[in-house]
């Protein structure tokens, strides 16, 4: 396969392949873990389940109760690299483009320039974490091979990426190949891996939030 | 009941439902649970950390519910649980878990950990890995009616001295007063004076009130060492009492778990809902309080602070009531640092008080509530749970702390102003 056609398939079938396995592969796993069900609650409820489920979904993002250097160092950093990622995903021009050509509408880039900043500060917060990682006694004893796996399927499309602007190692062509692929990895192994928190987070938060609210409880 | 590792796991799968699976699905194993165990804080040692205690359970759950781990499980390249690990978990399982329930207010991505090590001791039990300390006052409370071995008729003597002291009644076995009383063992057995002083109070506020002889013991064990099947037997005699007597209402005592298990466990255990309301002492006298029923005289002018019961706040959502009920007689009362939902566990709840093996540890990790103590400097404690008492009692005279532990309701009950009919 020439260079040219196998960009043509990572930008095309490629990228619809992978992101039609990461919308079912994702759908499947919330319907999975949804109709697991729970028992209905048969005891006098003293506040709202719903209530208590979405407050603690909004709230859970905030900082908040951490008094210790290791929680000011996992809050600092993972805000760092998931505000860095998100924005570098989402307003980076070419990425833009990419989005109109799939949902037919597009928004405002940021400048590159801030994007880079962006890109790198995401960097540095995932080299840290995964110093911390491995070095921290406590998270190195609850570590398992996915926590490895997933970093570096999530580090790849930022550094090939930061690669690719900067026009370091390889032809523009061939580094944007690499770039795709990794993102396509990425996309492909979400629904299997603990990545797939980018959405059970939100509903593991209704449910600890909705368990309290039923007892009228804020938490 | 037989045990065995098979009935473990499958006991162990039973309970992985919607939230528990959200959960292990969630957990990006960032570690903030640790700062919020006393487990750990006190310790530093990692393996107290509150989501490493459920290791085996969540490898059952991969095996079980995931893709991966379902492929790996066909393939051989997964390792099972054993009975031996569960034997190296069991101490983290139950004597390093207050089920306090902190952790589940600080993870960021939400997951409930004191639910799911709720749910986990379920396999345990079930697979012959519980402390004997807590088999055994689950086996005392099932055979002879309490985990402590109380009896009705140690009751009845509580009641004569009761009836004695106060000139009053201590109605047993009144068909269709409004409100059936039940106590903890710990109650009865160490801080009796309870009787009197609910005896006193109810007649005041002219409360229509009985206890019952088939159905006194509040303490559940079996919601503390996490078998649903003696949980319900034991939930079972309190809301037979109660129908038999045709209340309204059931007074949960001055105890954490047991409100637990009589409030939000209580009609799924017995799969219905129970035809009177759970009301806790303190939401009673509250209420009380607020109607203009419960009048307090004179004031104590001790230096003094809350202990909030884990069961009661983070768990159980009583925490306004305490604190108006000590307004009225207290007015030296100050918070503790961390006071309310944050409170740390006094170090004995979800059954670790009833389990000897875990005292030295247990006294241990007491220095967190010392801290919060010396922070305020108080010449007297007041709490709303009488394990917590107990241990406070015992976790202040291991480190030499010149403070008095006081029930809340006795508290008020001392300064109980004349009722108007006597």
């Amino acid at each position: 396969m020439s260079q040219h056609a196998l960009l043509y398939f990572v930008r095309g079938p490629g990228l619809q392949i992978a992101a039609v396995m990461f919308v079912l592969g994702m759908v499947y796993r919330m319907l999975h873990l949804i109709l697991l069900g729970r028992k209905k609650n048969l005891a006098v409820p003293r506040g709202s389940e719903w209530g208590g489920g979405l407050r603690t979904m909004w709230h859970r993002s905030l900082v908040s109760g951490t008094q210790t250097s290791r929680g000011y160092f996992i809050l600092g950093a993972g805000y760092a690299f998931h505000f860095g990622f998100m924005i570098t995903l989402l307003f980076l021009s070419q990425h833009i483009d990419l989005f109109r050509s799939v949902l037919g509408f597009g928004w405002p880039a940021l400048p590159p320039g801030l994007i880079t900043i962006t890109a790198i500060l995401s960097i540095a917060a995932m080299i840290a974490l995964l110093v911390h990682r491995y070095t921290d006694p406590v998270k190195r004893l609850i570590s398992d091979y996915q926590d490895y796996l997933t970093w570096a399927l999530t580090f790849l499309p930022l550094l090939t990426g930061i690669m690719l602007k900067q026009g370091i190692a390889l032809g523009y062509q061939q580094m944007l190949i690499v770039h795709i692929a990794t993102l396509e990895l990425l996309l492909i192994a979400t629904p299997f891996t603990k990545l797939a928190h980018m959405f059970t987070t939100f509903s593991a938060r209704w449910y600890n939030g909705a368990i309290s609210g039923f007892k009228g409880i804020k938490v | 009941m037989a045990t065995s590792l098979q009935r473990g796991v499958q006991s162990m799968i039973e309970q992985i439902d919607a939230p528990m699976a959200t959960f292990f699905s969630a957990c990006v194993h960032c570690g903030l649970c640790a700062d919020a165990c006393l487990f750990y804080t006190e310790t530093q040692d990692p393996k107290y950390t509150p989501i490493h205690k459920l290791a085996p359970m969540r490898r059952v759950w991969q095996q079980e519910f995931t893709f991966w781990g379902k492929l790996m499980a066909k393939l051989g390249l997964s390792k099972p649980v054993t009975d031996a690990e569960l034997a190296e978990w069991e101490p983290l399982v139950y004597d390093s878990c207050t089920l306090c329930g902190r952790c589940s207010l600080v993870c960021p991505v939400g997951n409930d950990i004191a639910y799911m090590v709720r749910k986990m001791r379920e396999g345990m039990v079930a697979s012959g890995h519980a402390p004997d300390g807590l088999k055994e006052a689950t086996r005392r409370a099932i055979e002879q009616g309490s985990p402590m071995g109380i009896t009705i008729k140690t009751l009845q003597a509580h009641f004569k001295h009761a009836e004695q002291e106060t000139g009053l009644v201590v109605p047993l076995d009144r068909e269709g007063a409004d409100y059936l009383l039940v106590l903890s063992s710990a109650e009865i057995a160490n801080f009796s004076e309870i009787i009197p002083a609910v005896t006193r109070i109810f007649h005041q506020a002219g409360v229509s009130w009985t206890m019952a002889s088939d159905g006194f013991e509040a303490t559940n064990s079996g919601i503390q060492i996490g078998s649903s099947d003696l949980a319900t037997e034991l939930v079972n005699r309190i809301v037979k009492a109660a129908e038999r007597l045709k209340v309204k209402y059931v007074i949960s005592p001055e105890c954490g778990h047991a409100y637990t298990a009589l409030r939000w466990e209580g009609p799924n255990l017995i799969g219905r809902p129970y035809p009177f309301e759970v009301v806790h002492i303190i939401e009673l006298l509250d209420q009380l309080r607020s109607a203009g029923r419960l009048r307090t005289v004179g004031m104590d002018d001790t230096r003094m602070t809350f202990h909030d019961p884990c069961q009661m706040v983070r768990r159980g959502g009583v925490i306004a009531q305490p604190r108006n009920l000590l307004d009225m007689v207290a007015p030296n009362f100050v918070e503790m640092p961390d006071a309310g939902i944050q409170n740390w566990c006094c170090g004995g709840g979800g059954g670790v008080s009833a389990n000897p093996r875990a005292d030295e540890l247990r006294l241990k990790v007491f220095s967190k509530k010392k801290s919060q103590l010396d922070a305020v400097n108080v010449a007297s404690v007041v709490t709303t749970c009488s394990n917590c008492r107990n241990m406070l009692e015992d976790g202040l005279e291991h480190n030499h702390m010149d403070l008095s532990v006081i029930g809340l309701t006795e508290l008020i009950a001392a300064h109980l102003a004349p009722a108007e009919k006597q």
